[in-house]
């Protein structure tokens, strides 16, 4: 019985993870860990608090985030017929 | 004995899939229940993924999962994001699937259910998933270069600039064609016009959450944004019934078609924040539940498909469009068979984003069976509606009349029954005015759908809000499309404009975003109100020619596939490629000529102008119509104008590609390959590649 919730409660974890991966919900925090990863190139304007990476580019607000996803998003072709 | 148990199923899924084909092509002169459909296009999509994307990953492409990926190499958090497998085919599938797998299978039921069921099998197994997956493998070995940037390297300069004309083109047709399908749904509907109107501010309610209170909270907001919606399709009837908020919300086609073009130019012009994702946002989340709900529906009711295998209007005389089933049918369903528009998402951001090259047969090969799955399902709802209803819907009133009974009348001639009073009733059961004369196929479709889904909730006391969700979510999405593409569009225009007249060019000027706007709004707009003032419907004209570009745009695609396989060394394989090209260019280059030349004016352009003009010189035009049917006269030629130049264009790509094939043959130049260097995998060893990162985890770099 156990087990079985267990599984359940596992899939369900997967389901909320999958869905946040693929609404963009979870987007700001994938963006945080690969930029403290050191691997983020992207140098912004908008800096905020001094936050850097590791490689000591500006790490950008979540806010800031959003628009500049938003801005990279709809500049080209994103929905098909 | 694992061997054996395999094969034992994997023959007997292909059995069953044999079989419900044979069932559905054999089934004459009674209904045939929808589950054959469910069980012979799912074993079929199951084989043909085992094998076929099989035999097409290892011996054709030989994907090679040691290689890192561009999303690995160039990571950087925003356009290279690795991306777990599941969450990417989810991504692609959301970009790919658009309003077209609905729309036109639902159109071409006009031939029976037989001939779009089974070219969206065929055409898809063979045709679109094989275009999707190479053309996502090519760009993913490009570093996620698009199609014109790879038509330009392996071709030749001039098909990168054709394939760019061609998008700008088909964009501006399908554009046109969207907002024509949302006119006529929307058409004398208040109750339908309230509901989407609705979804402007509560769009622009969501942009502020997200960009000021919540950023970035995209489910929260989401979740918010469709309560209200639905709250809208509810409150949608009690407007619908009270005569002064009805009489505000009920407008005539040139109308809507206006509001459209002014509601485009809007989005465009807009911030993004503020309604065109927000808006895409909630068109994702309504689109993903009406299509799982409509799978369900289907599985669960099992509804009986009225239309027959064949209808009479295989002969080319439809009253939904005009045309033979050769070659009408196979452009009239391009999205959910073939679509060239395909390999621009799989040439844009997916290839940026797969973690591993053996991820791009699940995500090219299988988002494409899901999305063909979708044609299916439409194709099923449209052919539960008894024959007589769904042309009476579909059919414009210069071809069947405007009132129940003379539809009914025209409608029992062709040998299908239709009861006026059971019209009038059926509208009244939906909370329209009308039915009749909806072309487009969204109300034939939202009817369909409405059946299936009271069949299961409700019963017939919610045929009525059904409908009307059906009908909400149909121009929800349309209208994000026409949002987005009004956007690229402009982008496209500042791009191309910017080379004549250096000003155009600036992306940031707030005088070049407004002018370029203008343009692309101008271009698709001029062709959306000459489709609703056509008293052919507009969709007669308009869908062959959208279909026409649509398909012209998969064979660039597999022009420039085969161009690689061949400098790949992998000559053996060519025809992987270049069956399902060859038999592109023949329907298109069929279907062009008589869409110009025909002497039929139901279907040659030229023809319908030629009677035109006839008619305007005898005198026999009113006097207050002389202006439309000028008007009418320029628009069809300009349709075969731009039909030729088109033609043109993959003419001379097409003789280009065969000049680079004969020198690679010919040895008379070596081929040049631009792939990017190898580099080797940090992740995994390759063995595992394609397992790591599980669910729930995120590389990081460095790896395993």
């Amino acid at each position: 019985m156990l087990a079985v919730s267990s599984k359940v409660r596992r899939g369900f974890a997967g389901l909320w993870w999958w869905l946040r991966q693929l609404s963009g919900d979870a987007a700001y925090e994938s963006y945080l860990r690969s930029a403290r990863a050191g691997r983020s190139s992207h140098r912004s304007g908008n800096r905020r608090n001094n936050c850097r990476g590791n490689d000591g580019t500006a790490i950008l607000s979540r806010q800031e985030f959003y628009l500049d996803s938003l801005r990279r998003k709809y500049s080209g072709v994103n929905r098909c017929c | 004995m694992k061997r054996v148990a395999k094969f034992a199923v994997w023959t007997a899924l292909a059995l069953t899939g044999a079989w419900g084909i044979a069932t559905i092509a054999m089934q004459r002169g009674e209904p045939i229940n929808a589950t054959w459909f469910v069980i012979a296009a799912g074993c079929t999509y199951l084989v043909a993924y085992r094998f076929y994307s099989a035999f097409v990953a290892a011996r054709v492409l030989s994907l090679d999962s040691t290689r890192a990926t561009p999303a690995e190499r160039l990571d950087d958090g925003r356009d290279f994001v690795p991306t777990h497998k599941w969450v990417l085919l989810g991504h692609h599938f959301a970009a790919i699937a658009g309003p077209g797998p609905l729309v036109g299978p639902t159109l071409a039921a006009q031939f029976g259910y037989l001939p779009g069921t089974l070219w969206l099998i065929a055409g898809a197994v063979l045709g679109g998933c094989v275009q999707d997956f190479v053309i996502l493998f090519f760009s993913i070995r490009r570093d996620g270069k698009s199609l014109g940037q790879m038509a330009r390297e392996e071709v030749s300069r001039r098909g990168g600039f054709i394939a760019q004309i061609a998008v700008l083109a088909i964009m501006v047709i399908l554009l046109a064609v969207i907002g024509l399908v949302v006119v006529n749904a929307l058409r004398s509907s208040p109750w339908a016009t309230f509901t989407l109107a609705m979804t402007v501010p509560i769009a622009m309610l969501m942009g502020v959450y997200l960009r000021v209170w919540r950023p970035g909270r995209v489910l929260e907001a989401s979740a918010l944004g469709v309560v209200l919606v639905m709250l809208a399709v509810v409150t949608g009837q009690w407007v619908a019934d009270v005569p002064q908020w009805a009489r505000l919300f009920t407008l005539s086609g040139p109308a809507l078609a206006v509001a459209i073009i002014i509601y485009g130019f809007a989005a465009s012009a807009l911030p993004v924040w503020l309604l065109l994702a927000p808006r895409d946002y909630l068109s994702a989340f309504i689109k993903v539940a009406a299509i799982l709900a409509l799978a369900g529906g289907i599985l669960i009711v099992r509804p009986a498909v009225q239309m027959p295998a064949f209808t009479r209007f295989v002969d080319g005389n439809g009253p939904v469009f005009a045309g033979k089933i050769f070659p009408f049918c196979f452009i009239t369903i391009a999205c959910g068979a073939v679509s060239g528009f395909h390999a621009l998402i799989s040439s844009g951001t997916t290839p940026k984003m797969i973690m591993c090259e053996g991820h791009a047969r699940l995500v090219g090969y299988g988002a494409m069976l899901m999305e063909s799955f979708v044609g299916v399902m439409a194709m099923v709802a449209a052919c539960a509606l008894t024959p007589g209803v769904y042309f009476a819907i579909n059919s414009p009133a210069a071809i069947i009349g405007a009132t129940p009974e003379a539809a009914a009348a025209t409608i029992s001639s062709w040998g299908y029954v239709l009861d006026p009073q059971m019209m009038r009733q059926l509208a009244q059961m939906v909370g329209e005015q009308t039915l009749l004369n909806r072309a487009g196929g969204a109300p034939s479709l939202a009817l369909g759908m409405a059946q299936i889904f009271s069949s299961t909730i409700g019963g017939t006391r919610l045929l009525g809000i059904w409908y009307h969700f059906a009908i909400m979510f149909e121009a929800l999405f349309i209208l994000t499309v026409l949002d987005a593409g009004t956007r690229v569009g402009r982008f496209m225009v500042q791009d191309l404009g910017g080379r004549f007249w250096k000003p155009l060019g600036h992306k940031s000027s707030y005088t070049s975003i407004l002018l370029a706007s203008a343009l692309i709004v101008a271009a698709w707009g001029h062709f959306l109100y000459q489709g609703v003032v056509d008293p052919l419907g507009g969709i007669n004209s308009l869908w062959p020619l959208f279909g026409i570009a649509n398909q012209l745009l998969a064979t660039v695609a597999l022009v420039v596939a085969t161009t690689i396989l061949l400098k790949m060394g992998r000559l053996r394989w060519i025809w992987v490629t270049l069956v399902p090209m060859a038999w592109l260019v023949i329907i298109t280059m069929t279907a062009s000529y008589q869409k110009i030349f025909d002497p039929n004016p139901r279907i040659g352009f030229l023809a319908y102008a030629n009677v035109l003009t006839a008619q305007l010189a005898a005198g026999k035009i009113p006097a207050d119509r002389i202006a439309e049917t000028s008007r009418l006269i320029f628009n069809q030629r300009l349709d075969a104008a731009v039909t030729a130049v088109l033609v043109l264009m993959i003419l001379v790509l097409l003789v280009e590609a065969c000049w680079q094939w004969y020198t690679i043959l010919s040895r008379r130049s070596a081929p040049a390959l631009h792939e990017s260097p190898y580099v080797h995998t940090r992740w995994t060893d390759a063995s595992t590649a394609g397992t790591v990162p599980t669910i729930g985890e995120t590389p990081t770099g460095g790896g395993a």
